[in-house]
C-alpha cells in the first residue's frame, strides 16, 4: 500500500522542513521481526512545534531515532524518507549524515539529565559538543561566550556552566541538557519525554521557555511524550501512534476538539483533568499488541469499540477528516464528540 | 469518627558535608504534622518531590520512626493503638491492620516468587487458615483484583507478568489481610496513561468494598481528584493547606496550592498555557528559618511573612486548614 500523501499546504502555506514519507523500520531480533514504524507519514514546517503521542512501545521514539539515524544496529528501513529540505536522510553515508546530526536537528533524549558525566564540568561537556560539530571550529571565547548566551536563554546562571552535574537539581540538570541541544543551532529539536521526571512547577516552567525559545529563534521542535496535557499546550500539530502505525494527524486544535479515531478519542478520554467538571475518566481495555505478529486488517480492532468485520480484514489508509486532520478509521464518523460515553 | 489521628509528627535527618565528618545540620523532612484520616476515607497527600510526603507514609506503616509527634490508630473496640510505642503484642495486630502499596511494582514484588506465594505470605506471616482455605482466599483476592480466572495467574512470575498486572498483585497483597488503611505511595505513576485508570478505578472500589482507607500520596493533583475525598497539600514537611478535594481545586487558598494547581497542564489546547507566578525550584529545609517555609518563593509575601514564625495550620471555615498569614476566613 503506498503513504497517504498529506497536502503540505496545508501547514500555513510554510515551507516543509522535513517531510518523512510512508517509513516502514523493523526490528531484526531473535524471535523475529518486530514491525515497531509502519507506514508513517507527516510533515513539518519551519518554526513549527508537533507532538507525537501514544502509549510506551508505540513507535514514537523509533521514529525519532530514524530521523536522526541513530535506531539500533538491528534496524532496517524498508521503505520510505525522511527528506530534509529535499534531501533523503536514508539515503546518505554515516559520514554525510554526521553534518545533519546536531547541526540541523539536534535531539533531548529522554533521561538525558541524568546522562552527564559525574566527573566533567557541564559546560566543558558542551564545549566538547560543539568543538565536535561546529566547522569550522569556533573560537576558545566565542565558544565560551555562546555557552553564556545559551545558558541564559535556557534560565540558567551563566556561572553554572563551571559546576558539576551532581551539585545542580533536575530541573537545572534539564535546562542544560536543552542548552547543549541548541549549542549547535540546529533548525529542529527532538524532544523525548522532556519533562517527564519534573515536578508540576518546574515542568511548566521550562515548556515556558522552550516555547519562548522555539518563537524567539524560528525553531521547530518535535515533542514525543505520553502527557496529552503536555502535548495540548505546546505544539500545533499532532500525530497520535499507535502499535507502530500513525492512526490520527492534525492540527491540535481540531485533533483535541475532535478526535476521530477510536483510539485518539479513548486516550483523550482517559486523562484525568484538575479542571472542569469531574467526568471520570474512561479506562482503555486491554494492552498493545505483541508487534512480533501485528494484528490482521486495522491494528486497534481488537481493542476498539466500534471494530466491524472490514476492520479485522482491511487496513485503513489516512482518510482525510477535516481541513487539517487526517485519521486512519473505517468508521471514523462514530467516534462520538468529546465528553460523550463509548459503548 | 477518625481511623488515624497524627499530631505533631517530626522527622530530621542528619545532612554531613561528607562520609566520616560531623554532622552539621538536619533537613526537616516531616516537620510538625498534624492530620487525621476517617473511616473509609481516602486522603490524598499532594506535593513536589522532596516535600516529604513519602516519608510520612512510611512512617504511617512503621517503616520510619518519627523523632517526635504521635499517630494514634482507633480499634474497631474504642481503644487506641499509639504506632509509635507499640508493644511487643501489639506489633502482629497493628501489621494486619496497616499495608503499604509501593510505585514501582517492577522493585517491590518478589521476582523468584510466584503470584500465588507473594499473594500469600501475609496470610502465612499471621498464621491465618490452612492450605485449603488459603488457597480459597488468595483465589477471590485475585479474582477481585481482576486477575482472572485466577488459575491462569497463580502460578506465574512476576516477570510472566505486564506493569498493570503486577500492580493487581501488589494491591491483592497488600488487601487480603482485610487492613483498615493502606498507605499508597504514587501507585500508578510508573504506568501507561491507558492502565492508569483502571488501576485507579480498582483501588477506589476495592475500598468502599472493603471499607478500607487509603492514605494516598502523588505528585498529581488531577489524580489526587479522582481518588481522594480530601486533599493535603505538603511543601517542605509542612502541611500547608487540607481541604474537601472539590473545595480545594476550584477555591485554593494558599498561595503555594494556588501555583501548584495553575502549574497543571490542561488537556485542552484552546486554553493559555499555565502561567507559573514562582520562580525557581523546591530546595530541601535544611536547618531552616523559623519564618514561614514558602516565604521566598512566594508571590504574595508581605512584611508579616518574613517577621513572624512560620503560621499555623488553621480552621478558616467549611472544615479547610490553612497554614497562611494572608488568608483570613472571608475568603472561603
Amino acid at each position: 500500500m503506498t503513504a497517504p500523501k498529506l497536502p503540505l499546504e496545508e501547514s500555513g502555506g510554510r515551507a516543509p522542513l522535513l517531510e518523512v514519507d510512508g517509513l516502514v523500520m523493523r526490528y531484526d531480533t531473535e524471535a523475529g521481526e518486530v514491525s515497531a514504524v509502519e507506514n508513517v507519514s507527516f510533515a513539518l514546517a519551519r518554526g513549527e512545534a508537533m507532538g507525537l503521542v501514544g502509549e510506551s512501545g508505540c513507535g514514537k521514539t523509533s521514529v525519532a531515532l530514524s530521523l536522526l539515524r541513530l535506531a539500533p544496529e538491528n534496524a532496517r528501513y524498508q521503505s520510505g524518507s525522511v527528506r530534509w529540505e529535499g534531501v533523503n536522510l536514508l539515503d546518505l553515508s554515516d559520514q554525510q549524515m554526521r553534518e545533519y546530526r546536531w547541526a540541523e536537528i539536534s535531539m533531548v533524549f529522554q533521561g538525558a539529565m541524568n546522562a552527564w558525566n559525574p566527573v566533567y564540568r557541564v559546560g566543558a561537556q558542551i564545549r566538547e559538543a560543539m568543538d565536535q560539530h561546529f566547522d569550522p571550529p569556533l573560537g576558545s571565547s566565542e565558544t565560551e561566550q555562546r555557552i553564556d548566551q545559551l545558558f541564559q536563554l535556557v534560565g540558567l546562571d551563566p556561572a553554572v556552566q563551571r559546576r558539576y552535574p551532581h551539585e545542580l537539581s533536575g530541573g537545572m540538570r534539564q535546562r542544560a541538557v536543552i542548552a547543549m541541544a541548541l549549542s549547535c543551532d540546529p533548525k529542529l529539536i527532538i524532544a523525548d519525554e522532556p519533562t517527564t521526571a519534573l515536578d508540576v512547577i518546574v515542568q511548566a516552567q521550562i515548556l515556558e521557555e522552550l516555547k519562548e525559545i522555539q518563537q524567539d529563534l524560528g525553531l521547530s521542535i518535535l515533542y514525543i511524550s505520553h502527557d496529552m496535557a503536555v502535548i495540548a499546550q505546546v505544539t500545533d500539530t499532532i500525530g497520535v501512534m499507535y502499535a507502530g502505525k500513525m492512526v490520527e494527524f492534525g492540527s491540535t486544535q481540531e485533533v483535541f476538539h475532535r478526535p476521530s479515531h477510536p483510539y485518539s478519542f479513548l486516550l483523550l478520554s482517559s486523562i484525568p483533568s484538575v479542571t472542569g467538571p469531574r467526568r471520570r475518566p474512561m479506562s482503555l481495555e486491554g494492552t498493545p499488541p505483541n508487534l512480533l505478529a501485528p494484528p490482521s486488517g486495522c491494528r486497534f480492532h481488537p481493542r476498539c469499540p466500534w471494530a466491524t468485520e472490514q476492520c479485522r480484514q482491511e487496513e485503513p489508509p489516512m482518510m482525510p477528516i477535516g481541513p487539517s486532520q487526517w485519521a486512519a478509521c473505517w468508521n471514523a464518523e462514530q467516534v462520538p464528540q468529546m465528553g460523550e460515553p463509548a459503548p | 469518627m477518625s481511623l488515624v489521628k497524627v499530631e505533631g509528627l517530626r522527622r530530621l535527618f542528619p545532612v554531613s558535608p561528607g562520609l566520616f565528618r560531623r554532622k552539621t545540620g538536619f533537613v526537616h523532612a516531616v516537620d510538625d504534622l498534624d492530620f487525621e484520616i476517617g473511616i473509609g476515607e481516602s486522603l490524598g497527600l499532594v506535593g513536589e518531590s522532596g516535600c516529604g510526603k513519602t516519608t510520612t507514609g512510611r512512617m504511617l506503616v512503621g517503616l520510619e520512626t518519627p523523632d517526635q509527634g504521635s499517630i494514634v490508630l482507633g480499634q474497631a473496640d474504642g481503644t487506641q493503638m499509639d504506632v509509635v510505642n507499640l508493644r511487643a503484642d501489639q506489633r502482629v495486630k497493628f501489621r494486619r491492620q496497616v499495608q503499604m502499596i509501593f510505585q514501582d511494582p517492577y522493585e517491590s514484588i518478589n521476582p523468584r516468587r510466584t503470584v500465588f506465594e507473594t499473594v500469600g505470605e501475609p496470610l502465612l506471616i499471621h498464621g491465618i487458615g490452612d492450605l485449603g482455605t488459603r488457597e480459597e482466599q488468595i483465589r477471590e483476592m485475585l479474582r477481585k483484583v481482576g486477575l482472572a480466572p485466577p488459575e491462569s495467574f497463580m502460578f506465574r512470575y512476576p516477570h510472566e507478568l505486564s506493569g498493570g498486572q503486577r500492580q493487581r498483585v501488589a494491591i491483592a497483597r497488600a488487601l487480603i489481610l482485610q487492613p483498615r488503611l493502606v498507605v499508597a505511595d504514587e501507585p500508578t505513576s510508573m504506568l501507561d496513561v491507558s492502565i492508569r485508570i483502571s488501576i485507579m478505578e480498582l483501588m477506589s472500589r476495592l475500598a468502599k468494598q472493603m471499607g478500607v482507607s487509603y492514605l494516598y500520596i502523588t505528585h498529581d493533583l488531577a489524580v489526587a481528584r479522582y481518588m481522594c475525598d480530601r486533599i493535603a497539600v505538603m511543601y517542605l514537611g509542612k502541611v500547608v493547606e487540607i481541604g474537601e478535594t472539590e473545595q480545594l481545586l476550584a477555591n485554593p487558598l494558599h498561595p503555594y496550592t494556588q501555583a501548584l494547581l495553575s502549574a497543571v497542564p490542561v488537556p485542552d489546547p484552546s486554553l493559555p498555557p499555565p502561567q507559573v507566578q514562582i520562580k525557581g525550584g523546591i530546595g530541601k529545609a535544611v536547618d531552616p528559618a523559623p519564618e514561614c517555609r514558602f516565604v521566598d518563593r512566594c508571590p504574595q509575601a508581605a512584611d508579616v511573612c518574613r517577621s513572624t514564625p512560620h503560621p499555623p495550620l488553621e480552621d478558616k471555615g467549611g472544615g479547610r486548614l490553612v497554614s497562611c498569614h494572608l488568608v483570613d476566613r472571608s475568603s472561603i
